[in-house]
């Protein structure tokens, strides 16, 4: 009996969901068939539309020539570089501003919602038309960038895309534009969660400011911060329309990431096994992030 | 020195700290207030030169388009006029191809809804043995990035013949849109009591019953939610709809925008016309069900 309960100490839950099983009863007969009807559409989504393109994927980028091939593309890396910077600098960030300004949104006043609905423009326009937009304003001759700096100081700006390092960072700055509102609100959520008294504790011993936000808020929000960072990391390393029409990979293929480099080899260059081996050569740094990921989604008592 | 100032003040004496902390609260005040000004002006500006700079080129006559004005000189809606009557041969199927659009968010919407709604169901109401392997699969799903399997995903429409079909685009936003979905409606289904299936159950409904007669209408906030959700993502999304369709008359509008920069010499205030054209629907849809949407997002996950 005592070797029961010693092994029951990491298991309650388990137990409990058991006996909780025992006292509802087991689905059976025909309920059983109905439960696993309702999950077949889904099964059959997933087997069609994910496990058999990735294993066809795995299949198609498994020839380790493809991959010295690839490694020894002047283009592939910059491409590496490339990706690195963009998911380095543009998500660590843009999450970072994201933590200010969620703390900046949460002042009261009508003026501050004011200001929140028209923060959110971005992430309600689609992506497409405003990264074209942003591809012709950073046009050095017509666009209205280098209109601006003209008219405001006089200043010739310099052709923005038609150099590596500007345009690199272009594509940084468009995905902070782009996507740091979608984050400053699902942390604005996050610190609306915070129970008030917690706040009022604080403040009653004294903490403000940037005391308050270092011991009290942050803490209480790092888990939501690891989450958040860990998946737009991930999403980030998928995007394609950021690079794709701000800068279209160029000049001279200097200014691609991983997922446009695919489809440029799989398309442009009718090389779909590259291609693929490209996307293949990010799985090193994305199933570590999935893992852990995965975790955390699962097991994480934060709301989202 | 100090002591003939007090000695002049006297009456005031006894007020004095009080006010002192008073007038140095109000300057920090002060303070705050200017700062937070200023951020909202940089914010302003920062949020909305692109989006201004779609607008305006749109109001621009084609030969403005090329110069350095930073304010549209002499303002016209033929850009919007042309749009409408598809009074160009890029945009010569334009409502047809709104029209496609249209029909792949409300399939890509439904689909989701049932599919995803009817997965959650059996795992989280009806306890199916091993459910935790299908919302596995739903959350293995929703942190690979879609455009690594767009090469792959590709081929294999290709080979089952449905290249430019809108098949082809539903059934991968379906795929990318159900995993978030089962996701949110198992979290949201969690507040809603199991009595109520049981006591149904015990009266005799069948499970299909308790599925469209408690299940669905308890859960209408997330249905919005995830609805809009879908909507959305099909409605913006580019990559699947470029590589899937590929013909004039099967084509999305993205694709058919993004087909303006094919030509050297791009008509942008046309392109920029179509984009506000487009991306009229999902910034209203935003704006609606702003407060169901971050309800929703707050509830479950995140995705942007």
């Amino acid at each position: 009996m005592a070797s029961v309960s010693v092994l029951d100490i990491g298991r309650t839950t388990t137990r409990r969901q058991s006996l909780w099983r025992s006292l509802r009863g087991e689905l059976k007969g025909s309920e059983y068939t109905w439960a696993l009807a309702f999950c077949v559409p889904y099964l059959g989504v997933f087997l069609a539309f994910v496990v058999y393109p990735a294993l066809y994927g795995l299949w198609l980028g498994s020839e380790p020539s493809l991959y010295s091939e690839l490694f020894s593309d002047p283009i592939y890396q910059s491409t590496v570089v490339n990706t690195l910077l963009f998911i380095g600098i543009g998500v660590n960030l843009k999450m970072f501003i994201a933590l200010l300004l969620s703390g900046f949104f949460m002042r009261p006043g009508w003026w501050v919602k004011v200001m929140l609905m028209i923060f959110i423009l971005p992430w309600a326009v689609p992506a497409l038309p405003s990264f074209i937009s942003i591809h012709w304003m950073l046009n050095g001759e017509w666009g209205l960038l280098n209109n601006l700096l003209y008219a405001m100081f006089h200043i010739d700006g310099p052709s923005w895309l038609n150099e590596r390092w500007t345009a690199l960072g272009a594509v940084i700055v468009s995905h902070i534009w782009k996507w740091t509102p979608f984050w400053t609100v699902i942390l604005l959520a996050g610190r609306m969660a915070i129970p008030t008294e917690i706040n009022d504790a604080a403040l009653v011993d004294g903490a403000t400011g940037m005391r308050k936000f270092i011991f009290v808020s942050f803490p209480l929000l790092a888990n939501l911060y690891l989450i958040c960072t860990l998946l737009s990391t991930i999403f980030t390393l998928g995007d394609f329309n950021e690079v794709y029409f701000i800068t279209g990979g160029g000049p001279a293929n200097l200014t691609h990431v991983l997922a446009t480099l695919g489809v440029r080899n799989a398309f442009d260059l009718a090389q779909p096994r590259l291609g693929v081996a490209a996307v293949m050569s990010a799985l090193p740094l994305m199933i570590p992030l999935v893992i852990v990921l995965m975790r955390k989604l699962k097991t994480s008592e934060v709301q989202l | 020195m100090s002591t003939i100032t007090v000695d002049t003040r006297l009456p005031s004496a006894s007020a004095r700290p009080g006010e002192r902390m008073r007038r140095i609260a109000r300057r920090r005040r002060y303070v705050m207030n200017v700062g937070a000004a200023i951020l909202c002006a940089i914010l302003i500006v920062w949020t909305l030169t692109p989006i201004y700079n779609i607008v305006m080129v749109s109001l621009q006559p084609h030969g403005d388009v090329f110069s350095d004005e930073i304010w549209p000189s002499n303002p016209t809606l033929e850009g919007f006029w042309v749009v409408i009557t598809q009074g160009y041969w890029y945009l010569e199927y334009f409502w047809h191809q709104f029209g496609n659009s249209l029909y792949v968010g409300a399939a890509v919407t439904l689909l989701t809804l049932a599919i995803g709604s009817l997965a959650s169901f059996s795992i989280t109401r009806m306890r199916i043995r091993n459910g935790w392997v299908v919302s596995n699969a739903a959350l293995l799903t929703y942190v690979i990035p879609q455009s690594f399997l767009a090469i792959p995903f590709y081929r294999i429409m290709q080979s089952y013949g449905l290249a430019n079909n809108l098949w082809s685009v539903i059934a991968a936003m379906v795929t990318f849109a159900t995993p978030y979905a089962i996701f949110i409606f198992s979290q949201y289904g969690r507040g809603i009591p199991l009595e109520l299936d049981e006591s149904a159950r015990i009266d005799g409904a069948s499970p299909i019953q308790i599925y469209f007669k408690i299940y669905l209408p308890l859960m209408a906030p997330a249905l919005v939610a995830i609805g809009t959700y879908a909507l959305l993502l099909a409605w913006n999304e580019y990559l699947y709809q470029f590589l899937l369709l590929s013909d004039k008359h099967s084509m999305t509008v993205p694709v058919a925008l993004a087909q303006f920069l094919n030509s050297d010499e791009a008509p942008w205030n046309l392109m920029m016309a179509t984009a506000i054209v487009y991306a009229i629907l999902p910034i209203t849809i935003y704006y609606v069900v702003r407060r169901r949407m971050t309800a929703g997002l707050t509830m479950g996950g995140v995705k942007g």
